[in-house]
């Protein structure tokens, strides 16, 4: 067996194959934080409480109704996502043009508030989700072994930031987008229905949470408090990223959950905290991030 | 005869009613000041002390974010920080009396504050929060894979002690007593700190950067200290709620502490001296008075729905919507 600065290889991929499905839901959920920061300027604390509903939801529509997890992965996301437009409408919109922090300290109130719901109904313990029958074992590479399910959950979580990424920065609706809410007077004036724009952005990013939230139900414990800890560390990666920048948040997103990989692999004490770490050495160089524009 | 008012006159009129309102302010004062002398004869001095090192922590907070306008997010780091090294020397060197472990907790915070301050005074607004959020984390962290933190368990039996060697502080009358001189003591370093040519500063620092700057303040240096003082006010908080509840445990750390006393703080009213002590005693009496009935289970919920409805409907909070309310109808 070779090793690698004293670890087989075989864990050292092992590790690094965790570390790149961590990014995967890093990713995920920086770039939905990221839309929302860099288009509506909402530091949307209640992300990873979004994140948990979706996979709430996925694991209580299959026990009540028995829905599929290929019917839940486009319909979980949509529920969670009309649940950000109805918060988008009824709370947020009420202190927009206000400083950003207020912006934090609703949905923070917000994310408390779902959180410890759900934790009353369902306790901290945790459901269960049964991985989808096709997804069971996985193929072997010869060096590591590799569960279907993870490759899968890298594939398309790929595919959607890259999706999304594609659709701000390079089509009409991204560019009506990032116009509306640079100028929504001049937007306005163009027909284009404003408030209604913003609404769906923050619904989209919300669904960018749930969507992870799915992928994340058949491997990890079901809980309510299941976003609690992880948002943290998301903020930490799109403040690495640079706030606001989608593709900043995508690529630290991946970089992050690898380093966390590797740090487990050879110095595992240091593992939680590294990411911390690296945001501060990064905002000590880079103040508005690695990706972010001066501002 | 119409006399024209000279100038003297109307500095005189300016005066008396300066004197009147400092008058009325005293006796306020004085009426808060028996009550809460005598406030452990009517209630369950424990709980009074809990409420006075939340309302000290918020105090400190309000100094950073009402007055200066910095919004930390990394403040459960000072509670802690001071909570456990308080903690920690009282256990194991029996020789120290109480007010030496708070006063080496309270340096702790300080220094940690510095680091703090240091490491992310430059940044604005939202990065300022996250990188103190980052460098509380970093401290959870290592509060958590220490070994003298008692890790998940949290310190037990930290002993109360004597102050100055001879005061018996086992005694909840006594103990209160001293917490309430350390919190008077401190509410008035804050006071004496807002009002002076120091806290104009940091106001102004607050309503517009750019102009102190221009104005030739060092922005950095003023920041640094406002955010070193609040961290040594909160450090100090933390090391005398570990002596008051022979505790000190993770929670204190947790980034969800942070976030509580920015709920306080903002309840009761950020930018206002008695804002945060109103907020705390309110808060920690909602969560006191929940957890006694049959809503025991819902204070998370429950607090998260007040900081959504302070941020819609009454941002300025307790104090600041009496003031307001106060300004428009008494003239």
């Amino acid at each position: 067996m070779s090793m690698i600065f004293g670890v087989p290889f075989a864990v050292l991929s092992g590790q690094l194959l965790i570390g790149i499905i961590n990014g995967a839901f890093y990713a995920l959920l920086s770039l939905g934080l990221a839309v929302i920061f860099g288009l509506l300027k909402i530091i949307n604390f209640a992300h990873g409480a979004m994140y948990m509903l979706g996979a709430m939801v996925t694991v209580i529509m299959f026990d009540a109704l028995g829905v599929n997890y290929w019917v839940a992965l486009f319909l979980a996301p949509l529920t969670v996502g009309v649940f950000g437009v109805l918060i988008e409408y009824f709370l947020l919109r009420r202190i927009a043009g206000q400083d950003h922090i207020y912006s934090l300290l609703l949905t923070f109130g917000v994310a408390l508030l779902i959180q410890g719901v759900l934790t009353n109904i369902y306790g901290v313990s945790g459901l269960r989700y049964a991985m989808p029958d096709m997804f069971k074992g996985g193929m072997n590479l010869g060096f590591m072994f590799l569960p279907y399910y993870r490759a899968w959950v890298i594939v398309v979580a790929l595919l959607v930031c890259f999706g999304t990424w594609f659709m701000i920065e390079k089509t009409k609706l991204g560019s009506y987008l990032r116009a509306g809410t640079e100028d929504s007077q001049l937007m306005q004036g163009f027909g284009i229905n404003v408030p209604l724009l913003v609404s769906l952005t923050y619904g989209f990013g919300v669904m960018l949470a749930a969507f992870a939230g799915v992928l994340a139900a058949p491997i990890y414990s079901v809980t309510p408090v299941m976003g609690s800890n992880l948002l943290i560390v998301v903020f930490a990666v799109v403040v690495i990223g640079g706030m606001g920048s989608i593709g900043g948040a995508i690529l630290t997103g991946i970089a992050m959950g690898v380093i966390e990989g590797l740090t487990k692999t050879y110095y595992p004490q240091a593992a939680s905290a590294v990411i911390f770490l690296v945001m501060v050495v990064v905002l000590m160089f880079r103040p508005s991030g690695l990706f972010g524009k001066e501002a | 005869m119409n006399q024209p008012v000279t100038q003297t006159d109307i500095q005189k009129a300016i005066l008396e009613q300066q004197s009147a309102e400092n008058r009325k302010k005293l006796m306020v004062n004085g009426v808060l000041l028996l009550l809460l002398l005598a406030a452990p004869f009517a209630m369950y001095p424990v709980f009074l002390m809990k409420i006075l090192c939340f309302a000290l922590f918020a105090v400190a907070f309000n100094l950073l974010f009402g007055f200066t306008g910095l919004l930390s997010f990394g403040h459960a780091a000072f509670l802690a920080s001071g909570g456990y090294t308080t903690g920690y020397l009282l256990t194991n060197y029996s020789g120290l009396t109480t007010e030496m472990g708070i006063i080496a907790g309270t340096a702790v915070a300080t220094l940690l504050g510095l680091g703090f301050a240091l490491l992310s005074i430059r940044r604005q607004g939202i990065y300022f929060a996250m990188v103190t959020l980052a460098l509380s984390q970093l401290v959870f962290f290592f509060f958590v894979q220490s070994e003298f933190t008692g890790g998940e368990d949290g310190m037990h039996g930290i002993p109360r002690g004597e102050l100055l060697g001879f005061i018996n502080l086992d005694d909840n009358l006594n103990m209160y007593y001293f917490v309430l001189a350390v919190f008077i003591a401190c509410y008035l370093l804050v006071q004496r700190i807002v009002n002076s040519p120091y806290g104009q500063v940091l106001k102004a620092i607050k309503q517009n950067e750019p102009r102190a700057v221009s104005l030739g303040y060092n922005v950095d240096r003023y920041k640094t200290l406002a955010f070193v003082i609040s961290a040594a006010l909160a450090g100090l908080a933390g090391s005398m709620k570990s002596v008051v509840f022979q505790l000190a445990s993770l929670n204190d750390a947790h980034w969800h502490m942070s976030g509580e006393v920015i709920l306080m703080t903002l309840v009761g009213g950020m930018g206002t001296l008695l804002g945060p002590v109103v907020g705390a005693t309110f808060v920690v009496n909602v969560e006191y008075q929940l957890s006694q009935g049959p809503l025991r289970d819902w204070v998370d919920p429950i607090l998260g729905g007040i900081f959504i409805i302070t941020v819609l409907a009454f941002r300025s909070g307790i104090v600041g919507e009496i003031q307001k309310f106060m300004k428009k109808n008494l003239g």
